[in-house]
């Protein structure tokens, strides 16, 4: 399989040295995502699915310790020395992150920062970077794109800076697109052009897609495959249409059904009770056992459930597949 | 861009004349007649008398404020209690010393704070950033006079490498000049330097933490291109009201550097004139400081525009 993963992550590991211990981000995740394919990584504020992939490309931060394999293209990243990783970074993945406000550097033209990574590893000329700016530019729907190459980003609207920020990923005509919840910060209409184009671009381009999100409409509109998060691990992972219709973990279930109805049906929002908990103090066994609607086995509690198949390519990681009725297994 | 500097230049000129009427009034309020300290031991009535008339001191206060605005717009700012010179002359004369010794001495303090505050910021915790820590505390910790005594003592003492004090024009005697300039625009540029590098350390680590650093970062772009283009660039706005500060401060002269090393510029001018009750060439050196600053600003707001393309000059 991982010869033809674009990008393949075994048993990957994040641990942040803080100041009250070792936190313990991404506690062993293995997921892949083929060339057109889009996989989605879904899961609360800290389940680990950004740190996840910015730990696999060599973008955690200083204090974090990574281990496990990551294969890029088929060249082991993990061991490589940092230099060459900048450099398969930089030509074979774009990024594009959560808040385009501050995600663009406010004292460079757009077409500047567009062009830059094309002339750092496709060795483009600046006036050819600049015309590839353009076209860019023009890709990504900025109108009069000649003329808007020389603006700054103070003087685009949110959505068409992460329009921008989109053309700056795609520089170098990536084999790959991580996009970290690029329309958590945008307005819902924009939100819904963004993702239009990414699926646009992937379709014309055949660019594999990380998305990371905790927008279940937008993992249901355009991935293949979904990965849940919790607390640093994957508990429930495979195609989407499996796992939409058939979801076996209580909480892929709990986070289906807590999704607002756009229809206006019921007044009040549904909600999982409770919080995550601290990556400095992970629980010996499932870390939503406190949480899960399916309580009472003390088994949940000491042991942690292995990741199993329920069906082809879809596992999941519980003792307790499929019980979604709250009431206590037997 | 010329019409803001035309403008400004105009606002400057109303600041200065706020700066002309307080230096007046508080002038006033300083005990001391500054006609009987120019006669000394020479003192009797009638001299007096006729002293204060020739300085228009027996005039109204209002008269005499006036009388010396006028004078000023013609570039006349009276003529020295002590010495009988034009004050223009004497003032613009210690100009170049006090500018020559202001600009060597950021000049040197530039060029150690930014490598030091950059390594400091991006290598932060490491041994460049303690050692850069340690310099600055003691930089800005340890008194400048004290820090120009020991470099008398090493340079010109001990080692014998430097002259101890005194001024040579830098367009008589380049050698010269650079010979003397160098223990006072050290001393000076340390503080300098230790202020800076806190500075520029803290707004570059500042600036890592943003976004766009790990965007460029994302990029796959060189280190040296991340921190010069992304991170210093932006760190470097905040950087330069300091760099201004800190130039504008020494144009107003280092008093107790000039005094120690014998530097003839505007501080020492200043010292001495406050001695003899020396008030209209103690007018003159403020007004000049002054004006230096409301200058070092202009050029500020300008660079600041060109650094930061959000803000526009209007």
């Amino acid at each position: 399989m991982s010869d033809r993963a674009v990008l393949a992550v075994e048993d990957l590991t994040v641990t942040i040295g803080t100041r009250r211990g070792p936190a313990r981000a991404v506690a062993g995740v293995d997921w892949s995502v083929r060339a057109g394919e889009t996989l989605a990584l879904v899961g609360e504020s800290g389940s680990g699915k950004s740190m996840s992939v910015l730990a696999a490309t060599g973008l955690a931060p200083r204090s974090a310790r990574v281990t496990g394999r990551v294969h890029l293209l088929g060249t082991e990243l993990t061991g490589l020395p940092g230099e060459d990783r900048r450099r398969m970074r930089g030509r074979h993945v774009g990024f594009v992150f959560q808040d385009p406000m501050t995600s663009l550097n406010p004292v460079l033209t757009v077409g500047r920062q567009v062009t830059e990574a094309g002339e750092e590893h496709l060795g483009l000329t600046r006036r050819a970077a600049r015309a590839r700016a353009v076209e860019l530019l023009d890709l990504v729907g900025i109108p009069s794109p000649a003329e808007r190459v020389d603006a700054y980003p103070h003087q685009f609207s949110g959505g068409m800076r992460q329009r921008v920020v989109i053309a700056m990923a795609l520089a170098c005509e990536p084999d790959l697109l991580i996009a970290d919840e690029p329309t958590t910060a945008l307005d819902v209409t924009t939100q819904a052009q963004i993702v239009e184009l990414v699926a646009d671009l992937q379709r014309r381009l055949g660019t594999a897609v990380v998305w990371i999100t905790h927008d279940l409409g937008v993992v249901a509109g355009i991935a293949d495959t979904v990965a849940v998060m919790y607390a640093g691990r994957i508990l429930e992972q495979g195609p989407v249409d499996a796992v939409f219709t058939n979801p076996s973990h209580p909480y892929t279930t709990a986070l289906l059904a807590a999704r607002p109805d756009p229809d206006g049906g019921g007044d009040e929002l549904v909600t999982i009770q409770g919080s995550p908990p601290s990556p400095l103090d992970l629980p010996a066994g499932c870390a939503f056992w406190p949480r899960c609607p399916v309580r009472g086995a003390a088994r949940c509690e000491h042991e942690l459930p292995p990741l199993v198949p329920v069906a082809a390519d879809h596992h999941v990681r519980t003792f307790y597949p499929h019980h979604t009725d709250g009431g206590v297994p037997t | 861009m010329a019409r803001f500097v035309l403008r400004r230049l105009l606002q400057s000129c109303v600041v200065l004349l706020g700066v002309t009427l307080v230096v007046f009034l508080l002038l006033q309020l300083v005990p001391g007649d500054p006609v009987r300290v120019a006669l000394g031991t020479r003192f009797d009535p009638q001299t007096y008398e006729a002293l204060r008339a020739r300085a228009g001191l027996d005039q109204p206060l209002v008269a005499q404020y006036f009388d010396y605005l006028g004078r000023a717009l013609t570039g006349d700012l009276g003529v020295s209690f002590r010495s009988g010179r034009p004050v223009t002359s004497i003032v613009l004369e210690r100009l170049p010393a006090t500018l020559s010794l202001a600009v060597t001495a950021v000049v040197f303090a530039t060029l150690i704070a930014f490598p030091l505050g950059i390594l400091s910021a991006i290598r932060s915790g490491s041994f460049v950033d303690h050692a850069a820590r340690v310099f600055s505390q003691f930089g800005v910790s340890v008194p400048d006079f004290w820090m120009g005594i020991m470099g008398i003592l090493l340079f010109a003492g001990v080692l014998g490498w430097l002259p101890p004090s005194g001024y040579v024009a830098l367009t008589e005697d380049p050698a010269g000049w650079a010979s003397h300039v160098a223990l006072p625009a050290a001393t000076v540029g340390l503080v300098t330097a230790s202020i800076l590098t806190r500075f520029i350390r803290s707004s570059m680590l500042e600036v890592l933490s943003e976004d766009y650093v790990r965007t460029a970062e994302a990029k796959g772009l060189r280190t040296r291109v991340v921190v010069l283009r992304h991170v210093l660039r932006n760190a470097l706005i905040p950087v330069v009201t300091v760099v201004a500060v800190q130039l504008a401060s020494l144009l107003g002269g280092v008093i107790v550097i000039e005094v120690l090393f014998a530097w003839p510029g505007i501080g020492r001018l200043t010292y001495d004139s406050v001695q003899a009750r020396d008030y209209p060439v103690l007018q003159g050196a403020i007004l000049l400081v002054a004006a230096l600053f409301l200058l070092v600003n202009l050029l500020v707001d300008i660079l600041y525009a060109r650094l930061d393309p959000r803000i526009t000059v209007r």
